[in-house]
């Protein structure tokens, strides 16, 4: 069959078979392989994509019932080249390590900070409960989060800046 | 501190992160972020080579089962298979056994019985990856089902099946009995104790789960006789020198690339059957194959951790003196004994039970059996059983301390090695290098308020609130290790380092050691940049490419750093020591003359006269004469042989909270005090704190791989194997205290699993303390909801 829809702002037609996930559409098709899988049954949230702007699992999406609809992946999020608030807040930090979530997890950071621009660390540790991440113990995860909406808001003296050259 | 401004614009941001870094040690982004945060990294199912087919593995869903008969003619007939392989295709190559890593032999696929729910039995290479999982339904197999053995209470019962009968006169499942320590002196202090406390205790078998699952790329090339192999490997260099005696193929022939990976743990320390069939497939089809495990086929076969039964016993004088530990464990290591840890140590490291305490007697015995469960036994971030060790000593401490009606603290602080006593040589002969445990314990209590905390649990109590507050005060041993008593089926756990600097004085460093997100291209370029003034911006890390980088045993136990580090440290000091003779000769002083000032050579007295490293590497590769016998260029390489291991040592306090209604565990604090010596980067030490401290608190409360009595594993999927979500785990508060290690160049000590060893104990002693008022003094992981509700009871009853 064929399938139709736009993937971080281009247009993209493929024809592809009825059963394939939109995860390996967009991995091995496309060969967008900043989204990664990790548990095929939606459990780990590695696939994490935004369809129509919402975080959707992309391993439990056909691709087929992604047509007609506007995808956005992690090589979709800097913008004109700019890194995204939440690219930078993850790198500043140290909001990742070995970073095969990272890229579900700053999507579903994108899709919450668009809707809650100034999100309580409840709110964030809420919006990425449905996924895991094994190493960084989720604490600079959520400072991430909380580094990008002041940084897009304007505020980011409320946050302790980032030292660098102490011993400590 | 310094604080630098930060940027003014995200595009200045963008070009100048890696910038905002000290010249050496200290808080430091990392290098490897910019690529991780575009979706740039390179794991292993994102490598794509031209005419790449791809492989799936058929298993067993039987626990024990004789095989009669298999027949893949209809998978072969699929139009997009291009070979399907069973056991006894491989045996015809002497293919179908390889050795674990504990000097057993495990069925690459299985050619008379299966052993565990799970185990490789065929596979399939098909032109995609859903024709090939297609094919693997269209392979006709029979079994004749056998008794399993799921209980290993039960393993060494007489009338037990025999799991192993493939090896030669086995009639049991034993595989070792295992003991160290004094036993007649450890009975002596026993008997003649004014108190002893024993305990029972499960530590469940937990799975690392990394959220990358295992694979592997083969591209062999037929033409010039080369295997190249992509696999989500820990170790390189020993995965090449394994497939090259096991395959025969000649080890130059053989490059091993490990590349982004998803998360170790350890899962990623053995050689995988799957990995094995990708390199079949390859030499077969003549094409580069792919094989991907997915997240169940990694939950069932792949290395699970602990799964130990304990028995522990404490002495100690009525006023709190511990004198004694005694522990006696059944070790249950599945189907072919794939424990990862040096030769000499069955047991891994488990003889550091004696923990931070000064004892005067101490012993262990292990019984190790088979049974029918998936093999391992390496993993799990526990620095070679530590975890394990780590768990019966605090644990037992706390029972002391609820038998005596101390606080836990206080009898702790009893007890802990002072700082005069170091190095300090334990019962069993583990020589502990450097610790000031009261002052890292101190310091905790300082972060948590301790007597605060204590005050409004009390107050909590009136209430009928249950609120617990554990400690766990725990000695970790990682770097392994030296030479004369640490090797991994005959090879040294010796790391090397290569470092080059270039005409420009910008440098290449190659590791033996590679990162599964630890962080190594930027702490290692720290290390060299403190050696050598070189800005770690300037400076390359290349490794996980055995054709880039020396030969070493790679990345668990937290040994990079003590091990690997050192090398670079000493790397980089044989190239100081070659610039300074340069340099003597640039400045036309004697080498006697000059002083380092990191970065450059002054001459003494006379501060005006100096030149750079940088300067000095272009005198190297230059025009002109260099000092008398000395070569051109400035590179060097060592192998660095450890003299001991590391002993970093931590202070952990976890506070809970406990519906009594439900019995549901809310972690509301966890404060982490870590001393791992010299501190290279702080940022990336807490960060793999934070890590662990979940790690703990998953298999405190959450985690196990269980079974039922078929032998059927009941945690396949990440539905029914439960890990930490940023719901489960707080906003974890650290600490630290700096104790060098005196042998090791920096001072540094491995970081990387202490807080997974250290941390479980001190989640179920709060549990356990929140719990006092129904005198409960015992209850094993995971403590889920209903364990502690039974607990409350009275009617909990051991996992396994």
């Amino acid at each position: 069959m064929q399938v139709t829809m736009t993937v971080n702002g281009e247009a993209v037609t493929r024809e592809i078979e009825g059963r394939l996930l939109l995860v390996h559409f967009l991995r091995d098709t496309l060969g967008l392989t900043g989204t990664h899988w990790g548990c095929d049954t939606s459990n780990c949230g590695t696939c994490v994509v935004l369809m129509d702007g919402e975080p959707v699992k992309s391993c439990t999406v056909l691709a087929a019932m992604a047509g007609g609809h506007e995808i956005r992946t992690v090589e979709g999020l800097a913008a004109g080249g700019e890194l995204d608030p939440v690219q930078r807040g993850f790198m500043n930090c140290h909001g990742l390590q070995c970073g095969f979530c990272t890229p579900g997890m700053m999507m579903t950071a994108r899709a919450l900070l668009d809707r809650n621009p100034d999100p309580t660390e409840h709110e964030i540790r809420e919006a990425i409960s449905g996924q895991i991440c094994r190493c960084t113990g989720y604490k600079n995860i959520v400072e991430s989060i909380r580094w990008a909406a002041a940084e897009q808001a304007g505020v980011r003296s409320t946050l302790e800046p980032m030292t660098v050259g102490s011993a400590s | 501190m310094t604080t630098v401004a930060e940027p003014q614009t995200a595009r200045e941001t963008a070009f100048v992160d890696n910038d905002l870094h000290p010249v050496g040690h200290g808080r430091m982004l990392r290098k490897e972020d910019p690529r991780f945060v575009r979706g740039r990294g390179h794991y292993l199912d994102d490598v794509q080579l031209p005419g790449m087919l791809h492989l799936a593995i058929l298993r067993s869903p039987l626990a024990h089962a004789r095989i009669t008969s298999i027949d893949i003619t209809a998978a072969q007939a699929h139009p997009k298979v291009k070979l399907v392989v069973t056991g006894a295709m491989l045996a015809e190559k002497n293919l179908a056994w390889m050795p674990t890593l504990s000097n057993d032999v495990q069925a690459v696929l299985a050619t008379d019985k299966v052993r565990f729910q799970g185990q490789e039995v065929a596979f399939v290479v098909a032109e995609d990856r859903y024709a090939a999982r297609d094919a693997l339904e269209l392979i006709d197999v029979t079994y004749e089902e056998l008794r399993p053995v799921i209980d290993a209470r039960h393993a060494l019962d007489p009338d037990a099946p025999v799991i192993r009968d493939d090896l030669k006169d086995k009639k049991d499942n034993h595989i070792f009995d295992w003991e160290t320590g004094d036993k007649d002196a450890t009975e002596k202090v026993f008997a003649a104790a004014d108190v002893v406390v024993t305990q029972d205790m499960a530590y469940p078998r937990v799975h690392p789960a990394p959220m990358e699952t295992c694979g592997a790329v083969a591209d062999f090339d037929s033409v010039n006789g080369k295997l190249t192999l992509y696999s989500t490997t820990q170790a390189p260099h020993a995965h090449r020198t394994l497939y090259a005696i096991v395959a025969g193929l000649p080890e130059h022939k053989i490059r091993v690339i490990s590349p982004d990976i998803g998360g170790g743990f350890g899962n990623k320390v053995p050689i995988y059957p799957g990995y094995v069939c990708a390199i079949v497939a390859s030499l077969l089809t003549d094409k580069p194959v792919k094989w991907m495990e997915d997240r169940s086929e990694n939950l069932t076969s792949t290395s699970f951790a602990r799964d130990y039964v304990m028995h522990g016993e404490i002495a100690a004088t009525k006023d709190g003196k511990i004198l004694a530990i005694r522990t006696h464990v059944l070790a249950d290591h599945g189907a072919f004994n794939g424990q990862a840890a040096p030769v000499k140590y069955p047991a891994g490291f488990f003889g550091v039970f004696c923990g931070s305490y000064d004892l005067e007697a101490a012993y262990a015995h292990q019984t190790a059996v088979y049974t029918n469960k998936a093999p391992g036994g390496v993993a799990y971030a526990c620095s070679f059983r530590i975890t394990e060790a780590v768990y019966l000593v605090e644990r037992m401490v706390d029972c002391l301390a609820f038998e005596l009606g101390v606080d836990p603290v206080e009898l702790r602080r009893k007890n802990l090695l002072r700082p005069e006593q170091f190095p300090y040589t334990t019962k069993t002969g583990w020589v502990y290098d450097s610790g000031d445990y009261v002052a890292t314990l101190d310091e905790a209590l300082r972060i948590a308020g301790y007597d605060e905390l204590r005050r409004e649990q009390a107050a909590k109590r009136e209430r009928g609130e249950l609120m617990g507050i554990g400690i766990s005060t725990f000695t970790e041993a990682v770097g392994a290790g030296p030479r004369k008593d640490m090797d991994i089926l005959g090879l040294g756990m010796n790391d090397g380092c290569e470092l080059r600097i270039h005409p420009t004085g910008k440098a290449t460093v190659r590791l033996s050691v590679q990162t599964q997100g630890q962080g190594h291209e930027t702490t290692f370029a720290q290390i060299v940049g403190e050696e050598l003034g070189i800005p770690p911006a300037d400076i390359e890390v290349v490794h996980g490419d055995t054709d880039q980088t020396p030969f070493g045993l790679g990345t668990y136990g937290s040994r990079s750093t003590p091990v690997s580090g050192a090398a670079a440290a000493l790397v980089a000091r044989k190239i100081r020591d070659k610039a300074r003779i340069i340099a003597s000769g640039m400045l036309e002083v004697s080498v006697a003359d000059l002083e380092w000032d990191k970065g450059s050579f002054r001459v003494a007295g006379d501060p005006g006269k100096a030149v750079t490293i940088q300067e000095i590497a272009m005198r190297a590769h230059g025009a002109g004469d260099l000092p008398e016998g000395l070569e051109g260029g400035l590179d060097a390489e060592v192998c660095y042989n450890p003299s001991n291991l590391t002993y970093p040592n931590g202070a952990y306090i976890c506070v809970v909270d406990v519906d009594p209604g439900t019995g549901k565990v809310t972690v509301r604090r966890f404060i982490a005090v870590d001393d791992c010596g010299t501190r290279i980067n702080p940022m990336i030490i807490e960060g793999q704190v934070h890590g662990g401290l979940a790690d703990g608190i998953g298999m405190a409360l959450m985690e196990m791989i269980s079974f039922d009595e078929d032998g059927n594993c009941l945690s396949g999927s990440l539905m029914d194997y439960l890990l930490p979500t940023a719901l489960e785990v707080p906003a974890f508060e650290t600490g630290f205290t700096v104790t060098p290690s005196p042998h090791h160049p920096i001072g540094a000590k491995g970081v990387g699993e202490s807080a997974t060893v250290g941390s479980p104990p001190a989640v179920v002693n709060a549990v356990i303390d929140a719990l006092r008022p129904y005198g409960v003094r015992h209850a094993d992981m995971p403590l889920t909801p209903s364990r502690v509700w039974e607990a409350m009871q009275g009617t909990v009853q051991p996992p396994i």
